[in-house]
């Protein structure tokens, strides 16, 4: 065995000694601190962002309604910022309970790294920005376009493969910085700017005439972010995924922060269910049995964290596309509470 | 007979080499590569000093709340002033950054007659003594807090400027005495504490403080007994304070070879041991003959503080990248870095200063 071999598996059995004696224990633990510790991103448009001493976001957001879940208090959280290289060590190790930091879900961190994604709290994909007056309405038509793009991503290695496939010709050119892309596209020396397309919004706030570039339907890659917990907690894992399915089945039943109490009233059995009205469907959980209805009143449901932070509430104004729930032609779908 | 001698009246210098005319050929016409340096240096000036002034000062945006203030074309110091704050303080919360206030306040109080020439040294060795103890101690529980009747404000709450400052602080103080006791230890005659040091000193020399921090940050947790975690901001301390101990060792060894070995063999001849040679004789000549070496090691620090943001502090310069992506005033990243380049310039220059002046006044002679 080699050196990198041994020390890799020393790593691994160390972090699963460490997930055993995790077992079962998370909520035990964040009772006993009276908080959860959080990982967020250390700075993404409409994600996490820090404004006036606070954190704010959709990736924020998801922590709060965690909070509000157990205590009941969504102000009951410590942040840590992480940075992309150290989010999912900070979790394996224990440092933070849940981390919410637009981390793609993929197979090898679902099963090698131990961890546990819980559900998906934004579609994204790789996206093209373009100047209204080339006229172009679809990727399709970007033969022997030049393309800006961050170097030594995947977002790179997306566009090529991308315009090989459609046999088409392509010139990049590669950035170090998102805001020297955003300038380039301005410049003229390229044509079209390619990334996520959550951050293909936000890039589109700098230029100096925002209205004057549109985001391409097309998108050419999937990335599913969504909040993430360690291997080998079950119950936890349960809290963190169904706070998520619960915003979400919340837009759907037309429940949200300011009518919930209203809606207590309801007929409908999904609706009583839902917010603890009927049946001890909370208490399964371990959590009080108004949890789902105190998420909903404190945080808001799916809908709202959503255009808050980065639909049409914000700055940012990204369309609802695939993040719209399942009945509405989107892919954002909640199993029933019942 | 000769004729008596009437001395010419004093002719006026030829005005060639007085007046602006004479600085004028003296410093930037001496000779014809010269001038031609001269017209393009003024030539780059023209191009590029217009455009900055008016995009620093003419055209910016002053006054106004959000980026709707910023469609000048010029700076958005909107941009800056709105997030002033949150640049000063972090996350410190907002109605306990009084403390942090009086924390500052509390180190100039007690630091400035150390600054004054007509206080006695004796009083200032023992007030410098005390405040290198005592305060760190009274500023870690003002800024903490969970005592005499504060609420704790938890390390990851600190950012901007604090905290920047907090670790430079905490590495300055900390680095000193570390690097004289390597330095010392290197020099020593018992080979286990040479070895030991020379160790130490070139391990920490050889590896870049980015990977230090990362380590500590990524690695460090993984090794620990699982729910054990210490802080972010104290493992950061720990790293820059033995990285920057490792050089201000080499940087006082220096001083320490350049003493003559008669400094050593007088203080022999005198009776003195080992510590009251090192104490009184050697080390006061080595440190004043390596304030350059040293000032230029905290500026170092100062500006190495920044690297905290690839483990997630939010030092000065990660919490002004953290505001440009608020999405209300995205595409000011430029006022932003800029406003974080003034700040460490600000603080990097007066050091320099102050160290320049510390020299002169410990001019003793030893200059030729």
């Amino acid at each position: 065995m080699n050196p990198l071999k041994t020390f890799t598996t020393v790593t691994i059995l160390l972090l699963t000694a460490s997930g055993a004696a995790h077992a079962g224990t998370t909520l035990d633990a964040i009772k006993k601190n009276g908080f959860i510790k959080c990982g967020v991103s250390d700075g993404l448009p409409g994600f996490s962002f820090a404004e006036k001493g606070n954190y704010n976001g959709i990736d924020v957001d998801v922590c709060r309604a965690v909070a509000a879940a157990v205590f009941g208090d969504p102000t009951k959280i410590k942040f840590t910022p992480l940075t992309a290289k150290e989010r999912l060590t900070a979790l394996q190790s224990g440092e933070i309970d849940v981390l919410s930091r637009n981390t793609t879900w993929t197979s090898s961190r679902d099963s090698a790294q131990g961890l546990n994604f819980t559900g998906v709290t934004y579609y994204d994909g790789q996206g093209f920005l373009v100047n209204k007056k080339l006229g172009i309405k679809s990727a399709k038509q970007l033969d022997g376009a030049t393309v800006c793009v961050q170097a030594g991503t995947t977002t790179e290695l997306n566009l090529s493969d991308y315009f090989r496939t459609n046999k088409m010709k392509l010139t990049p050119i590669t950035y170090d910085k998102s805001d020297e892309s955003a300038k380039s596209l301005e410049a003229g020396r390229c044509d079209v700017l390619t990334s996520d397309q959550s951050q293909l919004y936000a890039q589109r706030i700098k230029l100096a005439k925002p209205d004057e570039y549109i985001v391409l339907p097309e998108v050419i890659s999937k990335e599913p972010l969504g909040p993430v917990v360690r291997h080998g907690d079950d119950d936890w894992f349960d809290i963190v995924k169904w706070t998520l399915f619960v915003m979400v089945n919340a837009e759907e039943l037309g429940v949200n922060s300011k009518n919930v109490e209203e809606m207590k009233k309801s007929t409908n059995p999904d609706v009583k269910r839902l917010l603890g009205v009927e049946g001890d469907k909370g208490k399964d959980f371990g959590l009080a049995n108004d949890w789902m209805a105190v998420v909903i009143k404190q945080v808001g449901n799916y809908g709202e964290i959503f255009e808050r932070n980065v639909g049409q509430g914000s700055p940012l104004k990204i369309q609802r596309g695939l993040n719209a729930l399942w009945n509405q032609g989107g892919l954002q779908y909640a199993p029933p509470v019942r | 007979m000769p004729e008596p001698r009437v001395p010419h009246s004093n002719l006026p210098p030829p005005t060639s080499t007085t007046g602006v005319v004479g600085w004028l050929r003296r410093s930037l016409f001496s000779s014809p590569l010269n001038a031609v340096l001269t017209l393009l240096a003024v030539y780059l000036l023209y191009v590029t000093l217009p455009p900055l002034l008016r995009w620093a000062f003419l055209d910016a945006a002053w006054s106004g709340e959000d980026r709707e203030a910023c469609r000048s074309g010029g700076a958005c110091w909107v941009f800056i002033r709105v997030h002033l704050d949150q640049f000063l303080y972090g996350f410190y919360p907002d109605e306990q950054r009084w403390r942090v206030n009086a924390a500052v306040l509390l180190l100039i109080l007690g630091a400035a007659p150390l600054f004054v020439r007509t206080v006695s040294s004796k009083f200032k060795v023992r007030l410098g003594l005390g405040l290198l103890i005592a305060y760190p101690l009274v500023a870690f529980v003002l800024l903490k807090g969970g005592m005499i009747g504060l609420p704790v404000v938890d390390t990851s709450q600190w950012g901007g400027l604090l905290l920047t400052l907090v670790i430079a602080g905490v590495g300055m103080t900390a680095a000193l005495p570390l690097g004289v006791l390597l330095a010392l230890g290197r020099r020593s005659r018992m080979p286990a504490i040479q070895t030991l040091c020379v160790t130490f000193i070139e391990f920490w020399r050889g590896v870049p403080l980015i990977t230090v921090l990362f380590m500590s940050s990524v690695m460090l947790p993984l090794f620990l007994p699982a729910g054990m975690n210490f802080d972010k901001l104290l493992r950061a301390l720990i790293g820059v304070t033995l990285f920057q101990g490792a050089y201000m060792a080499e940087v006082v060894r220096g001083g320490l070879q350049a003493i003559p070995k008669g400094q050593f063999e007088a203080a022999a001849a005198l009776g003195l041991g080992y510590w009251k040679t090192m104490g009184l004789i050697v080390l006061p000549q080595a440190l004043k003959l390596v304030i350059p070496g040293i000032v230029n090691t905290f500026i170092a620090l100062f500006k190495d503080t920044s690297l905290v943001l690839i483990i997630g502090l939010f030092d000065l310069m990660n919490i002004v990248h953290n505001a440009t992506t608020n999405p209300a005033w995205l595409g000011f990243s430029t006022e932003g870095y800029v406003f974080a380049a003034t700040v460490y310039w600000l603080f990097c220059f007066s050091m320099s200063r102050y160290s320049q002046n510390l020299e002169k006044h410990l001019y003793t002679g030893h200059k030729r």
